[in-house]
């Protein structure tokens, strides 16, 4: 079961729509997939819309969204009782947007402390002759790898690269992989953002994007996945990140 | 860098793509949906779907073809036509849409802008002005450039966006429909003025018209009707071209 986490501060509609659209082409068919996204009322379903705390420990996936302003995002979560929780979860959760920046460490907007799981600060882009704020549209990431130890836990058996014969350097030198949340992307697609605020490049980024500045694009840490981007709105690009979300 | 959009425009009559012809006939260009979803296959930036129903039949068979918009298809899509209460825009959102575009309503009742833009975000909110150049200047009209107004296009694009508007979709009436290009400099000095990404609408005849509004007219979108419709500039070989002329678009 998918949850997404349903505090009042979510573009819930277009996540859901963009699962089912995931889920409906997803090459795991081993699980039942129902399309009806329905609010927790005793009916076990694939999507699920909660802000149950005990639901969302219990879920196979967990999903943040979020749009509008971060600190009554964040307000939002801690009401729900949310904020200690998230931050516990052991399966893999994404955020998206406005749930990306509450999972990193504070953000200038509205001056808010987040859930500190990425170390980043989410900063204001400074508006320019070629930059516009808000940073809207389709821009393209830079896509970082990373040792592959570091996704040894999460990384489908399938995609993991095989042992070169002769290769030598394994001992002193990591195999550098992309985030799995990246398998079948190339370097340089294009993915759909709107947001005034960023994350600054940390330990965690996984992918960057310039606009003026260069910021997180996306990060990882263990089991948390965030992605400044709209995966939901990012056509095949997008859908693949989904799907490759699911398949953690 | 962000890139340049390509936007195809659907005007929806009845859950149907419409083509008008010089104001007498409406030309039936298929399904909405699966337009739209051809035009996403085909490298399609966003989409917007303009509403052009008068009944109040059409306005809600338009809103359930919002839904399955938002359910079938992968980017972002803005729709307009009608919107003159924060409801519509509500209930537009509720259905999936991304973004709404309001045009007459919005100068009629300019904080219908602050009202949509403060509920729901200015990434929300595009207004669209219709204008054409009287006596040297440009003035804003309404229903499709028949209807003049006392709106100076600069003063009310810098009002829009001052209130909270996110985009402007700016037609120039003079050019519609002529496929003789756009007015470049026009644009231009808007991309002076304004700090919201703007997008040229109207004039487009050819693949070099679209990129002079995206070079010298610094448009940051450029939508289209006819000319992908007709199937006459296919949207592949349309950014290619574009991206030969170090125009930074998504292929």
């Amino acid at each position: 079961m998918i949850a997404i986490v349903d505090y009042g501060a979510g573009n819930i509609r277009s996540v859901v729509n963009a699962l089912k659209r995931s889920l409906g082409s997803a090459r795991d068919d081993s699980r039942v997939i129902s399309t009806e996204a329905a609010r927790p009322s005793g009916e076990i379903s694939q999507i699920l819309l909660t802000a149950d705390p005990a639901v969302l420990r219990a879920a196979d996936k967990v999903i943040l969204p979020g749009v509008g302003e971060a600190s009554t995002a964040m307000k939002a979560l801690q009401e729900c009782g949310l904020a200690d929780v998230i931050p516990t979860l052991k399966q893999p959760v994404l955020g998206i947007c406005v749930g990306a920046q509450l999972m990193c460490a504070g953000s200038e907007e509205g001056d808010t402390r987040c859930m500190g799981i990425f170390p980043a600060e989410v900063r204001r882009f400074k508006q320019t002759a070629t930059e516009k704020v808000p940073h809207m549209g389709w821009n393209s990431l830079r896509i970082l790898s990373c040792p592959l130890s570091n996704w040894n836990n999460l990384r489908p058996l399938s995609c993991r690269p095989s042992k070169a014969c002769g290769d030598i350097s394994n001992e002193t030198t990591p195999t550098m992989i992309p985030s799995p949340l990246f398998t079948g992307l190339k370097d340089g697609d294009y993915v759909y953002f709107v947001h005034s605020y960023y994350p600054e490049v940390c330990a965690d980024t996984i992918a960057t994007a310039t606009h003026g500045v260069e910021f997180s694009a996306a990060l990882a840490r263990d089991n948390f996945f965030a992605c400044q981007f709209h995966p939901e709105k990012s056509g095949t690009t997008g859908e693949q990140i989904l799907k490759n979300f699911l398949s953690l | 860098m962000v890139a340049k959009r390509i936007i195809p425009c659907l005007d929806v009559k009845d859950g149907r793509t419409v083509k008008g012809v010089h104001f007498v006939g409406l030309r039936d260009m298929g399904d909405a949906v699966e337009l739209g979803a051809r035009y996403a296959a085909e490298g399609a930036d966003e989409l917007v779907y303009l509403d052009i129903s008068a009944s109040v039949e059409g306005r809600k068979t338009f809103c359930d073809l919002v839904s399955r918009v938002a359910e079938q298809i992968n980017i972002p899509f803005t729709v307009g036509g009608g919107i003159s209460t924060l409801d519509d825009a509500a209930r537009l959102l509720d259905a999936g849409a991304d973004k709404i575009s309001v045009n007459t309503a919005a100068i009629n009742n300019p904080g219908l802008i602050d009202a949509i833009a403060g509920k729901y975000g200015s990434q929300f909110v595009v207004i669209a002005i219709d204008a054409r150049v009287v006596d040297g200047r440009w003035m804003a009209t309404t229903h499709g450039g028949r209807v003049p107004t006392d709106r100076e296009l600069f003063s009310w694009a810098k009002e829009a966006q001052e209130r909270g508007a996110g985009e402007l979709l700016f037609t120039s009436m003079d050019h519609d429909g002529t496929r003789d290009g756009y007015p470049c400099e026009t644009y231009a000095a808007l991309a002076d003025a304004l700090s919201i990404p703007i997008i040229a609408s109207g004039g487009a005849g050819c693949i070099q018209h679209i990129a002079d509004v995206l070079t010298a007219g610094r448009a940051d979108a450029a939508p289209a009707a006819s000319i992908f419709h007709s199937g006459e500039i296919p949207i592949p070989i349309l950014k290619q071209e574009l991206r030969k002329q170090n125009i930074p678009v998504r292929l």
